[in-house]
C-alpha cells in the first residue's frame, strides 16, 4: 500500500474535460437538436500508487468520465494527461502502447466476456494483440495469471458460463492485469456480486495493488466499498465534481450538501446508528443532463440553496479553513456539526418536502 | 395470533438437471404492523418463499403450511387466492418497470386495479382514489401525473407507483421483494421513508426481502437469515446484529466493507454457495464454515433456541469464546497437512 505524497507528479490528470453527446431529433441538415452534457468540465489528478474513488449516483457521468480518461471515448473539450503528456488528441496507433498501461474492469462480468470463447483465449487476447510470446509461452502466462487471481489454471479451456459471478469477475481482473498496467480503471467491479463474494474480490484487488504497484480509479455508487478501498474520493453530480478530499475527510467533514445527503442516505448495517442517525431525504430526482440547472447544478434539490447558487457556478476550491487537498464547489459549504435537516432553501423554485405531512 | 405463520415450508422444482431444492423446512411468524426482514444472497430461496405463499410458484412441489389470518394459503384454490393476493397481501418487486404495463397510463392501471376488486365504485371515484394514492407515496402533482405512462417516471417514482398500487386496497401485509435494490441511495432513502410512513399510518405488516444489511438494520423488527434454502438464524433485529450466533451470519457481517480501516483485509467467506441440486450433507454452510467439525458433516443441525426469539441452525456452542477455541483447535489440526 503506497500512499503517494502530494508532491508526486500525477500519473493521470484531467483538465476541464467535457464530453457531450448529441441527442434529440435531427434537423434537415442532419444535426442533432440537443446536447447531453454527460461530463461537463471535470479536472482531477490521480497520483501513482493511490486509489481515487469516484462516487455518484446513476447518470452523474462517472462511467463516461472513466471512458474519457482511458480514451475509450474521444473527449469534446479539455485535456487528459497521462505520464506527463497530453493524450487527448492521440490517434489509434499512438494510443496503442499506452493501452498497455491503462486497463479497465467492468461491472457486468456476464456482459463483458464473450460467451463463445474459452477463458484462456479471452485472457490471452492481450498477449496476442501486443505480440507477446506465442503458443506455449502465452498459455503459461495465462495460467500464471489465472492462478494469481484465484482461478484454477486447469479451467483454461472452460467457457465463461461455467464460472460463477465472482469467478467471472476474476477473469475480468486477470485480463486487465495481463499486460502489467500501471493503472486500472475499475467501473463498479463488485456491484453485481453478493456480499461474501464481493469481499473476496475486494481483497484480491487490494492484494494486487500492493504486489504490482497499481494505481486505481475506482468508480462506484457504493459508499462503503469506496471508503474501504480509496485514498481520496471525488463526488460527482450531474457531470461535475462537487467535492474531492482524502477519504477520511469526506466522511468526517463533508462540505458539500450533496455529499452530506449522499452519506446520510446510506443505511448503516447497525441498528443503533440506524435509529439515531441524521436523515436528509433529498427531494426529487437528478435533473436531466440535457438541460442542467443554471448555476450550481444541485440547487434544485439543495436545502441550503440561495439566490447566488442559481445565478453563478461555484468553483471547485478549498472552502472555510480547508487545505488544498479538500476542494468543494459550493457557495454555502457546511460547517462541522451544522444541521442540514433544519435548512430550507431560500429560492422560489425548490419544493423540498414532497411527502405530504397531512394525510387523509 | 400472528398475521402470517409459515410452518415447515419446503419448495422444490423439478428441472432437467435434477430437483432444485429452493426452500427447506422454513418457519417464521409475523405480527400485524411489524416488519420481518429476510436476508440472504442470490439463490438462498428468500424470494421463492414469499412467491410460494402467494401462489406464484406454479409447478413447484410444495410441502408445509402458511397461515394468513387464519386462512391456509398452501394448496388454496385460486378462487380463494384471488381474494387475498393483491387485495389483502400487496406486493412490490425489484424492477418496477417490468411490473407496470408500458402501454397504459399509470392512472388507468391503478383505477383498473381498484375497479377489479370493487365493481361498485364509480370510475370517477376510483380515479380520485388513484390520485390520492399517488399523493400518499409522495409523487408531486399526483393528479396531473395520472395521465403519464410508466416510462415518463424516474426509477424512484416508478417504485412509488408500485407501492401506491400495492397499498391501493389497504392490504394487511405488504411483501416487498428487494424494493430498493435497483435504486440509488438517495432515492432508496426516499422510498424507505414512504414505506415507513405508510406502515405507521395503516398498520401494515411488511415482509422485506433484501440482501442489504443496512436496509434491514433500518427497517426490520425481526430478521431471518437464509442460506441455500434454509433458515440459518432468526432473531430480533438487535440480536441478529449484536448477538448473532450462526457462523454464516457472522461471515455476512465480517464481509461488509466500510467498517475497517482502508484496505484492511475483509474476512470474506471462502468459496461459493452450493448448488441447490447437489446439496452437501449435513449443514449446507459446512463447506465454507471456518468452525465446521465432524458432526456438521454427518447431521443437519437442529435449530437451537436461545434466549427469546433467537434461533440458530448450528451445532456450535452458544458461548463465543468456546467457539473461538473450537476454531483454533481445528486450525491447529489442519496445520500439518
Amino acid at each position: 500500500m503506497t500512499s503517494a505524497a502530494a508532491s508526486d507528479p500525477p500519473l493521470l490528470e484531467a483538465r476541464e474535460v467535457h464530453k457531450h453527446f448529441p441527442v434529440g431529433q435531427r434537423t434537415l441538415l442532419g444535426r442533432y437538436t440537443e446536447v447531453l452534457r454527460a461530463v461537463d468540465g471535470v479536472s482531477l489528478e490521480v497520483r501513482p500508487g493511490e486509489t481515487l474513488g469516484l462516487v455518484g449516483e446513476t447518470g452523474c457521468g462517472k462511467s463516461t468520465l472513466a471512458r474519457c480518461l482511458t480514451r475509450l471515448y474521444d473527449i469534446t473539450a479539455g485535456e487528459v494527461w497521462f505520464e506527463g503528456r497530453d493524450i487527448s488528441r492521440l490517434g489509434r496507433r499512438e494510443m496503442r502502447p499506452l493501452r498497455r498501461e491503462m486497463q479497465m474492469i467492468f461491472q457486468d462480468p456476464y456482459g463483458s466476456l464473450n460467451p463463445r470463447r474459452r477463458v484462456g483465449s479471452v485472457i490471452g487476447d492481450a498477449f496476442a494483440i501486443h505480440n507477446i510470446d506465442d503458443g506455449e509461452g502465452r498459455k503459461r502466462r495465462v495460467k500464471e495469471l489465472m492462478e494469481r487471481v484465484g482461478l484454477n489454471p486447469e479451467h483454461y479451456n472452460r467457457f465463461p458460463a461455467e464460472f460463477s459471478g465472482g469467478q467471472r469477475q476474476r477473469i475480468g481482473v486477470a485480463r486487465a492485469l495481463a499486460l502489467r498496467p500501471r493503472m486500472i480503471m475499475c467501473d463498479e467491479p463488485v456491484s453485481a456480486l453478493d456480499v461474501s463474494i464481493q469481499a473476496q474480490v475486494l481483497n484480491l484487488l487490494v492484494d494486487l495493488q500492493r504486489d504490482f504497484d497499481l494505481t486505481y480509479v475506482f468508480i462506484t455508487h457504493d459508499l462503503s466499498v469506496v471508503r474501504h478501498v480509496s485514498d481520496r474520493i471525488a463526488v460527482m453530480y450531474l457531470g461535475k465534481i462537487v467535492e474531492t478530499a482524502p477519504t477520511q475527510q469526506i466522511f468526517s467533514t463533508p462540505r458539500h450538501p450533496y455529499t452530506r445527503a449522499l452519506l446520510s442516505a446510506l443505511p448503516p448495517a447497525d441498528p443503533d446508528s440506524a435509529d439515531s442517525r441524521e436523515r436528509i431525504v433529498l427531494a426529487g430526482d437528478m435533473p436531466s443532463p440535457v438541460d442542467p440547472p443554471s448555476g450550481c447544478r444541485f440547487h434544485t434539490r439543495c436545502p441550503k440553496a440561495r439566490p447566488d447558487c442559481v445565478a453563478d457556478v461555484p468553483p471547485l476550491e478549498p472552502v472555510l479553513d480547508d487545505r488544498l487537498e479538500h476542494l468543494t464547489a459550493c457557495f454555502h459549504p457546511l460547517r462541522p456539526g451544522e444541521d442540514l435537516t433544519a435548512s430550507r432553501p431560500q429560492i422560489e423554485e425548490t419544493v423540498l418536502d414532497e411527502v405530504p405531512e397531512e394525510r387523509p | 395470533m400472528a398475521l402470517l405463520e409459515v410452518k415447515d415450508l419446503s419448495v422444490s422444482f423439478a428441472t432437467d438437471d435434477g430437483v432444485v431444492r429452493a426452500v427447506r423446512e422454513m418457519s417464521f411468524e409475523l405480527d400485524r404492523g411489524k416488519t420481518l426482514g429476510i436476508v440472504g444472497e442470490s439463490g438462498s430461496g428468500k424470494s421463492v418463499c414469499t412467491q410460494t405463499i402467494t401462489g406464484l410458484t406454479r409447478g413447484a412441489e410444495v410441502h408445509g403450511e402458511a397461515w394468513f389470518d387464519g386462512i391456509e394459503l398452501i394448496g388454496a384454490p385460486s378462487r380463494v387466492l384471488r381474494t387475498i393476493r393483491g387485495v389483502r397481501i400487496g406486493m412490490i418487486f425489484q424492477d418496477p418497470l417490468s411490473s407496470l404495463h408500458p402501454a397504459y397510463k399509470v392512472g388507468w392501471q391503478i383505477t383498473e386495479l381498484i375497479h377489479a376488486h370493487d365493481t361498485l365504485i364509480s370510475r370517477r371515484r376510483a380515479r380520485a382514489r388513484a390520485a390520492e394514492l399517488l399523493g400518499l407515496v409522495g409523487i408531486p402533482r399526483a393528479a396531473d401525473r395520472l395521465d403519464d405512462y410508466p416510462h415518463q417516471f424516474s426509477g424512484g417514482m416508478r417504485q412509488r407507483v408500485m407501492i401506491a398500487m400495492a397499498m391501493a386496497l389497504n392490504p394487511d401485509l405488504l411483501i416487498a421483494d428487494e424494493p430498493t435494490t435497483a435504486l440509488d441511495v438517495t432515492v432508496q432513502a426516499q422510498v424507505l421513508t414512504v414505506m415507513r410512513r405508510l406502515q405507521e399510518e395503516f398498520g401494515t405488516a411488511i415482509v422485506l426481502i433484501t440482501h442489504d444489511l443496512g436496509v434491514v438494520a433500518e427497517m426490520a423488527d425481526d430478521v431471518v437469515v437464509m442460506y441455500a434454502g434454509k433458515i440459518m438464524e432468526k432473531a430480533s433485529r438487535r440480536d441478529i446484529f449484536y448477538r448473532y450466533h450462526n457462523p454464516y451470519t457472522e461471515g455476512l457481517f465480517k464481509s461488509l466493507p466500510g467498517q475497517l480501516p482502508t484496505r484492511a483485509r475483509l474476512q470474506s467467506i471462502a468459496g461459493s454457495p452450493p448448488s441447490l441440486i447437489n446439496l452437501p450433507t449435513g449443514c449446507p454452510f459446512r463447506p465454507r464454515c471456518p468452525y465446521a467439525f465432524d458432526r456438521c458433516v454427518e447431521d443437519p443441525p437442529l435449530v437451537q433456541v436461545y434466549s427469546g426469539l433467537q434461533h440458530s441452525a448450528c451445532w456450535l456452542p452458544r458461548d463465543l469464546q468456546e467457539r473461538e477455541r473450537a476454531r483454533v483447535t481445528r486450525l491447529a489440526e489442519e496445520e500439518p497437512a
